[in-house]
């Protein structure tokens, strides 16, 4: 346990300084920067200016030494400051970040929690009505482009039902918890129906394939009830595949909601991220991205370590060996 | 009815409820949407439309111009003319012409926290803003006023080393308070843009002055303005305005209809292709306005390239192009044909220019007496040196009012054997590279947004063509270089009197018609949405927002 944690620590590590590397290079190279919108904005600004400023911000250095300033100033623990937000980054970063994995965190519970009952419904009933009308939903939430949808329920339920809020995050002067609750449903609700559909698959598929394995056969034979069969016995095995495809994706938790958070105008960290790279805030940018190269890394290490739990063959002992 | 389903009943009677209560408080609060957050709420760090939105509401320029597009006094007690002394002609200690101009700060205005707002705050913000390491806001004026005599507490005198037309006019020098600003800049000039009590402490009222002060910012989503108690002028009639910010256009439609918010503002809101069909399933409903304005949507031409340099291409460029029927049918008739750079809106505008009615037939006359009359694939070549007539157009992908108009332009030119090759390139890249370092090899299609009656000097001077030396400064994107030009704009800035400069902006327009530095298209409307019970807001369609004159905005059912 302890080698194969010292292992995956010092592949994080060196992963996370080629990424922080190259993430700084491609927005180095991307064309314009900061001060060229100034100087796009502020037609009066002379050379000199345009020059003093970019030796203000050490713009004129090589990137080689900027990333070496800036990974120096990192390693103190001075992430920078955010050029848009004129606020340091961890301060405009830390509330997107709880926002953020609150929002994906609902939906992703939800969606497990819908697709675990429907998946195991679905393959325990092949080729029955309700499996394709549970196969046409998921094909239809997989296919439904979020902005769609989330315009859909935004009109549905907030146009003409007036259920719930448009978007934001909150009603100013009110802010109570009913009120945060009612602002969070319709982004919630569209994450977890654009990802539902998947879940649900892999777990129609997985159940599908363990029922045919010989122990179930076994089960079956032992006189077990169809529910204990799939309930104790299959889906435990069948949850190994599902358990990769929700822990791999525990990385885009933090940056995959983009779309939603435009459309509901929620403060998450997908939208930091892609409005700082248009605005070429750089160290939000590089913070953020990184951050999301972390959560990946973690979503791996989680991933390996759920399948010890949940599959008796595999032990830290034999992967580290 | 059984337990699940009365838990269910009670949950959404306490949303409904809520929503209920929050309807209930919002009859004293505006809530306007706008489709991008405002930056630094620093006055003169940054600048961006939405901010200006959100600033003018709280603070006030000195001056200004009004809905008629005419110079006035927001800030000040009087607008300083040679007439009524408040300007008075000198040298400058180099021996150079100079001019004094005198202003006096409203005898009773005071910051939100009680102090009064003085000449010290003049006196600081002109120190800032002319510091070598200033990072405000046309630092032109500030380095122009050399000097400042203060008369009093409440009057000063700038000294300007050049004589303008616009030397009654400081609108850039938007004061901040010395009492809480003088110390932070001081200590770190450098940080200060960081440092300010706008980035660090928005909320204080010692910050503000205008008719609301700041009292809420959630960056990114709001900004909540209440009354300011100190302020000077005509109350304003509403006790809140909400600033929320919903970035897609879409969402933003709908926010509106479900009540979330009360109006769409101008810019940053919708297109007016959105507002368009905003308007026809819903125009009975809202009071839709589409003001013309200053926003000039052109193509720049980049004269470097041999082919766009001479002039029939680019003359047959315009002819080809049907922009009557463009502006008809995509805006529906409220954004107007711009014959160049003017506005017919403004006053200086001449309509005895050249004009380019669609006329496909001179477009190919003009494409051969250029030499391009061999025709192979549908696209013409030279007849001498065999060159294809084919030239990149550029604009920012993924707007796509822009990007309906690139097809249409590109479908007339085709038809006349002008091959366009579209190559668009996001926003952030558009502007902030291609332009700015003139990397674009054909035609760059974007808008200008000014100020009546402005000069083009970093448009049109040639010592506003940005290259390597000077660091790329300047906005004379397309390498335009015509001495007479120069001349006129240097001219024009110097000469006071509006019937000498009229003559001046005529024959600056003829050439611009003439001779095409860029390809004039149509110059833009905003669109406001607006709910039929809200009075007093006069868009003013140049780049000084309807929000200078919050205070009048009122509900017309009470």
């Amino acid at each position: 346990m302890g080698r194969f944690l010292v292992i995956r620590l010092t592949q994080g590590m060196l992963v996370l300084a080629a990424m922080s590397f190259l993430i700084y290079a491609l927005i180095g190279l991307m064309p314009g920067d900061p001060i060229d919108e100034m100087i796009a904005a502020n037609p009066h600004l002379t050379s000199a200016d345009a020059e003093a400023l970019r030796q203000r911000y050490g713009l004129d250095l090589p990137i080689t030494e900027r990333y070496g300033n800036w990974a120096a100033s990192a390693l103190a623990g001075d992430l920078g400051y955010s050029r848009v937000h004129s606020v340091p980054v961890l301060e405009v970063l830390a509330p997107r970040l709880v926002n953020t994995l609150i929002l994906v965190g609902s939906s992703v519970v939800l969606a497990v929690l819908l697709a675990i009952p429907i998946g195991v419904y679905a393959a325990t009933h092949p080729y029955t009505r309700t499996d394709t009308a549970v196969n046409l939903m998921c094909f239809a939430g997989i296919s439904i482009p979020p902005f769609w949808l989330a315009l859909m329920l935004i009109i549905l339920f907030a146009v003409i039902l007036g259920w719930f809020p448009a978007g934001g995050m909150l009603t100013v002067g009110d802010g109570g918890l009913a009120d945060r609750l009612s602002h969070m449903v319709l982004p919630v609700a569209t994450l977890t129906l654009v990802t539902v559909g998947d879940y649900t698959r892999h777990v129609r598929a997985a159940v599908q394939e363990q029922i045919r394995q010989d122990y179930v056969r076994t089960a079956r034979a032992k006189g077990l009830s169809q529910a204990a069969v799939v309930w104790r016995h299959t889906l435990r095995n069948a949850l190994i595949p599902v358990v990769t495809v929700v822990a791999l994706g525990f990385g885009n938790i933090f940056s995959g909601a983009l779309i939603t958070e435009t459309m509901f105008a929620y403060l998450g960290t997908g939208k930091l991220i892609y409005d700082s790279i248009l605005g070429n805030d750089f160290n939000t940018a590089m913070v953020a991205l990184l951050f999301v190269t972390l959560m990946v890394l973690v979503g791996n290490f989680l991933a390996d370590t759920l399948y010890v739990a949940l599959d008796p063959r595999i032990s830290f002992a034999s992967r580290s060996a | 009815m059984s337990q699940p389903t009365r838990l269910i009943g009670t949950a959404l009677g306490l949303f409904l409820g809520s929503a209920g209560l929050i309807a209930a408080q919002a009859e004293e609060t505006l809530t306007v949407g706008i489709s991008q957050f405002a930056p630094t709420l620093h006055p003169n760090i940054e600048s961006a439309s939405a901010k200006s939105f959100v600033i003018d509401m709280a603070h006030r320029r000195f001056t200004s111009f009004d809905a008629d597009w005419q110079p006035v006094c927001l800030f000040c007690t009087e607008l300083p003319t040679l007439e009524n002394g408040l300007a008075v002609l000198e040298t400058t200690p180099d021996g150079e012409d100079g001019i004094a101009v005198t202003f006096t700060i409203p005898p009773d205005a005071a910051w939100g926290d009680g102090t009064p707002a003085t000449t010290r705050d003049v006196l600081f913000t002109w120190e800032a803003g002319r510091s070598e390491q200033s990072q405000f806001g046309n630092l032109q004026m500030y380095r122009e006023i050399y000097d400042i005599t203060v008369v009093d507490d409440k009057t000063f005198t700038i000294h300007r080393n050049r004589v303008t037309y616009r030397f009654d006019m400081i609108n850039d020098l938007r004061v901040v308070p010395d009492h809480l600003e003088r110390a932070i800049w001081e200590e770190n000039p450098a940080e200060y843009p960081n440092r300010t009590l706008y980035v660090t402490d928005p909320t204080n009222p010692g910050l503000w002055f205008g008719p609301y002060r700041v009292t809420e910012v959630e960056s990114g989503a709001y900004i909540v303005l209440e009354q300011n108690e100190t302020w000077y002028g005509h109350p304003p009639y509403f006790d809140r305005i909400v600033v929320r910010t919903v970035e897609n256009t879409a969402a933003l439609e709908a926010n509106l209809l479900s009540g979330s918010i009360d109006k769409i503002h101008g810019s940053p809101g919708l297109t007016i292709d959105q507002a368009l069909a905003f308007a026809d399933r819903h125009g009975d409903d809202y009071n839709i306005i589409f003001q013309e304005g200053l926003i000039y949507e052109h193509i720049d031409v980049n004269h470097d390239n041999p082919i766009l340099a001479d002039l029939r291409v680019r003359q047959a460029l315009m002819y080809a192009a049907d922009r009557q029927t463009m502006v008809e049918q995509l805006f529906g008739g409220y954004q107007r044909v711009a014959p160049t750079s003017i506005s017919p809106l403004d006053w200086i505008y001449t309509d005895e220019i050249a004009q380019y009615d669609y006329d496909p037939d001179r477009a190919i006359a003009l494409l051969e007496e250029a030499g391009f009359t061999d025709i192979r694939d549908g696209v013409r070549h030279h007849a001498e040196t065999g060159e294809r007539l084919s030239v990149d157009f550029m604009t920012t992908a993924g707007n796509r009012t822009r990007e309906l108009v690139q097809q249409v332009l590109q479908s007339g030119w085709s038809d006349v054997g002008i091959e366009v090759v579209v190559s668009n390139q996001p926003a952030r890249v558009f502007f902030g590279g291609t332009l700015s370092r003139r990397e674009y090899t054909g035609l760059a299609m974007f808008a200008w947004l000014t100020s009546p009656e402005n000069v083009p000097r970093t448009i049109l001077h040639s010592e506003g063509i940005p290259t390597d030396e000077n660091g790329w400064a300047g906005q004379n994107y397309m390498g335009f270089n015509d001495p007479r030009v120069d001349e006129l704009i240097d001219t024009l800035e110097e000469t006071l009197d509006p019937a000498e400069r009229e003559p001046l902006w005529h024959e600056l327009q003829r050439i611009y018609a003439e001779q095409l530095p860029a390809l004039p298209l149509y110059h833009r409307a905003d669109s406001y949405i607006m709910p039929l019970w809200l009075g007093g807001v006069v868009p003013t369609g140049h780049q000084y927002d309807t929000a200078q004159t919050v205070e009048y905005w009122h509900r017309t059912d009470r």
